[in-house]
This record gives structure tokens, sequence and C-alpha cells, in this order.
């Protein structure tokens, strides 16, 4: 095991005892109940806001969209449209397929040296856990909002039917918070088990890994082995969200470690490579139409100079370069 | 230019749909709920379990129950209370649960509203304190 995952292991079990203690301690539950956590969001869009607008200053002169497919050119070539997007309307079709299905993502190959040369294959399985991934994430942070609204709205009921479809036990299981914890298992377990993978996993990678494990895990304990005062809990959240904070009794110290790893995300957020979701729309690469031979793209920033031609150049120069031997138009 | 407008309104947009709890709400909190004991429940003084687990612990129980009835055929739970004193319960949601606790709206209801949990128990089962004639 390399020092990197034991590191960010290491790590995130820290932060749980420490929140595990604190949730524990009566006078400390109002810092891991209400302060962190308000803290934490208002890192999270502060510093959310900030990594947006470095991006925005950034100069993007030049058109430079990363093109898999035919360009736009005589009329009895077919364009790729959404691969090579030539319109604002086909851009953002690019946009929203990539980000709603991660397309460049479906486009994966794995290398391997067989025999004596190299081979790449399509490879599906990364794809799929990631939209795994993100979609049960959207869809247990979705039925979180039953611990933030009241009346919990009619959409999130509906969320909250689909997602217990199976009717499997009581309380009835939730799909999405399985599919999102065992699809954080498979990221992770490719990263430990492809060697080359392996290699460039920092403590970056793995943190975070570790870290929604860790809320993920803390979270379906809480609903199917601890079995918590959900009444309790939404007591604490709903006073969060309405600016009246407070900590009800019963609140299980195990609600601070889920609440304590999640200010941690928060934090962490805007200054990791989870920004993809906000970066992900301002990727030059994908954000940008290719049509730099129906359009001329000026660098803005150039210097206004005037236009010389040869012939004033010479004119000016005429003698020193006679002088200097360098061949001329006119000799006067 | 252009595109920082562009940004700018896409920032906002994230900001008001990931602070929808702040403003949905309004800062009010509804009060929590208080599930009212009907006279029955009132006059045999405990529940199945004592209060604390029955609170966190119901569905679990009724799981049970469920399973032990359709599964093994046997309806009868026998359960120690806080005296030490043997009790006898028919493992049945409407003629156990809901013969004691008579007020379903008043009651289970109540919790979970508040909490948004819709079981889905009364497709089959009913409540027997309805007289409704339905059908
Ligand atoms: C103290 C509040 C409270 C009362 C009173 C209460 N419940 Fe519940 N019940 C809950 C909560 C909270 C949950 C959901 C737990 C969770 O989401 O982890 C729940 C869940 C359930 C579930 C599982 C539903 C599902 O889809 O997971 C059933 C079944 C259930 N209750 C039956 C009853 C019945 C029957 C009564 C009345 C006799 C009742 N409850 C009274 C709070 C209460
Ligand atoms: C013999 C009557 C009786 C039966 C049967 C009964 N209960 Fe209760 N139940 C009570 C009483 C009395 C209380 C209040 C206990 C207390 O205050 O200590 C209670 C409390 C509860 C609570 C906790 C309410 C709260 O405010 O936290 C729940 C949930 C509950 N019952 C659900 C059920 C379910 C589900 C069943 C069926 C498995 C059931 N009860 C069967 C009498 C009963
Ligand atoms: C598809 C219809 C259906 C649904 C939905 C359903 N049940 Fe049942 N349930 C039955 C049938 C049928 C029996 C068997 C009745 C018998 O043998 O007395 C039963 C029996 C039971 C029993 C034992 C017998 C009794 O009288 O209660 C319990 C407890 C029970 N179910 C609980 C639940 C709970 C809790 C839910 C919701 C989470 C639920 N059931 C949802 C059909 C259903």
């Amino acid at each position: 095991m390399s020092l990197n995952i034991i590191m960010s292991l290491v790590a995130v079990v820290v932060l749980g005892a420490i929140a595990f203690v604190g949730g524990s301690v009566p006078g400390l539950q109002s810092v891991f109940g209400i302060w962190i956590p308000y803290a934490a969001v208002a890192v999270f869009f502060l510093g959310f806001a900030y990594r947006i607008f470095k991006w925005a200053k950034s100069p993007v002169p030049f058109r430079i969209p990363t093109t898999c497919g035919q360009q736009k050119s005589l009329s009895w070539i077919k364009q790729n449209k959404i691969d090579n997007p030539s319109s604002t309307k086909a851009v953002i079709l690019r946009m929203f397929f990539e980000i709603v299905t991660f397309r460049s993502l479906f486009r994966n190959t794995k290398s391997e040296i067989k025999g004596d040369r190299i081979s790449y294959e399509w490879e599906i399985w990364l794809w799929l856990a990631a939209l795994a991934f993100h979609y049960s994430f959207l869809a247990v942070l979705f039925r979180h909002l039953r611990f933030f609204l009241e009346p919990v709205p009619y959409c999130v009921k509906i969320v909250e039917t689909l997602d217990s479809f199976f009717q499997v036990g009581l309380p009835v299981v939730f799909a999405s918070g399985i599919v999102l914890f065992a699809a954080v298992l498979y990221l992770f377990a490719r990263r430990v088990m492809i060697p080359q993978v392996k290699y460039i996993s920092l403590i970056a990678d793995y943190f975070p890994l570790f870290l929604i494990l860790g809320i993920a895990g803390t979270g379906l304990y809480m609903r199917y082995f601890l079995r918590v005062d959900i009444v309790a809990i939404k007591t604490l959240t709903m006073g969060l969200v309405t600016l009246k904070p407070l900590i009800p009794a019963n609140v299980s110290s195990m609600l601070f470690v889920h609440l304590f790893l999640i200010s941690t995300l928060l934090v962490y957020f805007p200054f990791s490579k989870l920004m993809h979701m906000g970066g992900v729309f301002l990727s030059p690469t994908r954000n940008m139409a290719n049509n730099s031979r129906m359009k001329r793209h000026i660098n803005p920033w150039n210097p206004d100079l005037e236009f010389v031609t040869y012939e004033k150049y010479e004119n000016d120069f005429r003698e020193k370069m006679i002088e200097a031997g360098l061949p001329v138009e006119k000799e006067s | 230019m252009n595109d920082k407008i562009k940004i700018i309104a896409g920032l906002a947009i994230f900001v008001l749909i990931f602070t929808c709890p702040f403003w949905i709400n309004g800062g009010k909190a509804k009060d929590v709920p208080k599930p009212v004991l009907s006279e029955k429940a009132l006059a045999a003084k405990t529940c199945v379990l004592p209060k604390d687990e029955m609170a966190k612990n119901h569905m679990q129980l009724l799981d049970g129950w469920r399973n032990s009835v359709v599964r093994n055929e046997q309806r009868v739970y026998i359960i120690k209370d806080a005296n030490g004193i043997e009790k006898e319960y028919d493992m049945s949601l409407s003629n156990t649960c809901l013969a004691c606790h008579t007020n379903k709206a008043e009651f289970c209801d109540k919790c979970h509203e508040y909490a948004s949990v819709n079981p889905y128990c009364w497709d089959c089962h009913v409540d027997p304190n309805v007289k409704e004639a339905s059908l």
C-alpha cells in the first residue's frame, strides 16, 4: 500500500474521530453541529466564486476546442455537429451531453502491450462507474432536501418513491445510497488495481474518495444499522437553514461525524480537483465553436501598431541597408 | 466581456439553487410534530418496546413482525416489559399497533409527514378505525 493511500485514510479516520469525540461532549455539539457547518458553507460559496472569477479572468483569445469528428467543410462532406461544433447551438448541445452523459469519458481507452506491440481497447467501466457515482450522489443530495424543507415538496417525495422502488426491508432501502457507496468503492479499487493509475494517484485523489466513502458510510450506518432519531435530526437541520440554530436532545454523535465530514468536503471542494463541477462549464476545449476558418479571431490585446509596407520600410532604411550590403529593390 | 456576464449569471443560478433551503423556508421552521397518543394508548401507558426504542426502531420491529408472520407463520410476540412481566402481542399492523394507536392521522402520520416517509403498507393494510365504506 502506498503512503498516499495510508495518509488519506488516516486523515479521514482522524477527522471522523475528532467529530465523534466532539459530538459526544455536550458543550462541543454546537461547534460541530452549528458553527463548523455554517463556516463550511460560507467557505464553499466564497471559494467557489473565487475560483470561477479566477477562471473567468484568464484570457482565451483563440479557438482551442478539442475536436473529435469532421469539421464543417464543403456542402457534400458531412459535418459531425456535436463533436466538432461550428455554431453556438451545437456548442450548447455538446456541453449538454458532456455534462449530462460524460461523452468524453465514454471514449476512454486502455492501452496494453500484447506480444510485441501496443494495443488500445475501449474501456467502458470507468464511464459506467462515473455515471453511477454522479447520479446516485445527485439523488442522495436531492433526497436530503427532506431534512431542509418543511413542508417537504412533492418532487422530493417522488424521488424517494422511485428510489425505494424495490421495497426492500424497513426502513425501506434507497437504491441510490447503495449505488453511491459501491461506485466509490469501485473507483477506489480501480485506482489501486491498475498499476499505471496507481502510479499517478496522489493524496488529492485518494482523500476525496475516502471522504465521500466516509460520508456515505456514516449515512448508511445511521439509517440502516444504528437507527437515529430522524425527528430530532430534522429539528437540528431546520434550525440551521432558518438561521435559528439549536441542538436538540437525542442527536446521535454519529450525526456529528457525518456533518463534520460533509463540512470538510465543502471546505475542500473549491480548492481541489472537485472544482471540475464548475470547471466543466468553463473548459475552453469544450465550450468553444470550431469556427476559426469562418471567422477571424483577433487577439484582443494586440498592440495598436501602424501598418508598414515594405516599400516604406526600405525608404526609411535604404542607406543603412546598402551600407550593410543588403539587397534593395530601388537604389535611391 | 460578453462571457463575463454569462459566467456571472451561471454562478448566480448555482448559488440560488444550492441555497434554496435558506430562502424557500423563509426563515421560519414549523413546530416539531408532537404525536398525540390516543385514549386507548394513554390507558395502556406503555408501548411494545420502551418509548425511545419505539420512536427510532418501530419500522424494524414491524419488519420483524411481517417476516415472522408471512414467512414463519409465527403470530405471537412475547416480550418482557420494564417490570419483567411477560406480555403477548398479536404481530399485526392493523390489529395491534392501530388498535392501540387508534388515531393514525394524529399519531403515525404526524411524524411521517415531518420526516417525509410514506409507508407503502397502506396500499394493502387498512386502518381499522376508519369506517368509511370504500369500494
Ligand atoms: C416519533 C415519530 C413517529 C411516529 C409516532 C411513528 N413513526 Fe413511523 N417512522 C418515523 C420515522 C422518522 C421514519 C423514517 C425513518 C427513516 O427514514 O430512517 C418512520 C418510518 C416508518 C416506516 C418505514 C417506512 C419506510 O418507507 O421506510 C413504517 C412502516 C412506519 N414508520 C410505521 C409507523 C406506524 C404504523 C406508526 C403508528 C402506529 C408510526 N410509524 C408512528 C417516525 C414515526
Ligand atoms: C397497548 C397499546 C400500544 C400498542 C399495541 C402499540 N403502542 Fe405504540 N405506544 C403506546 C404508548 C402508550 C406509547 C407512549 C409511550 C410512552 O410515552 O412512554 C407509544 C409510543 C409509540 C411510539 C413513540 C412515539 C413518540 O412520541 O416517540 C411509536 C413510534 C409507536 N408507539 C409505534 C407503535 C407501533 C408501530 C406499534 C405496533 C408495532 C405500536 N406502537 C403498538 C401504546 C401502544
Ligand atoms: C402487497 C400488499 C401488502 C403491502 C404493500 C404490505 N403488506 Fe403486510 N401483509 C400483506 C399480506 C397479504 C399479509 C398476510 C396477512 C395475514 O396472513 O394475516 C401481510 C402481513 C403483514 C403483517 C403481519 C400480519 C398483520 O396482520 O399485520 C405485518 C406486521 C405486515 N404485513 C406489515 C407490513 C408493513 C409494515 C408494510 C409496509 C412497509 C406492509 N406490511 C405492506 C400484504 C401487504
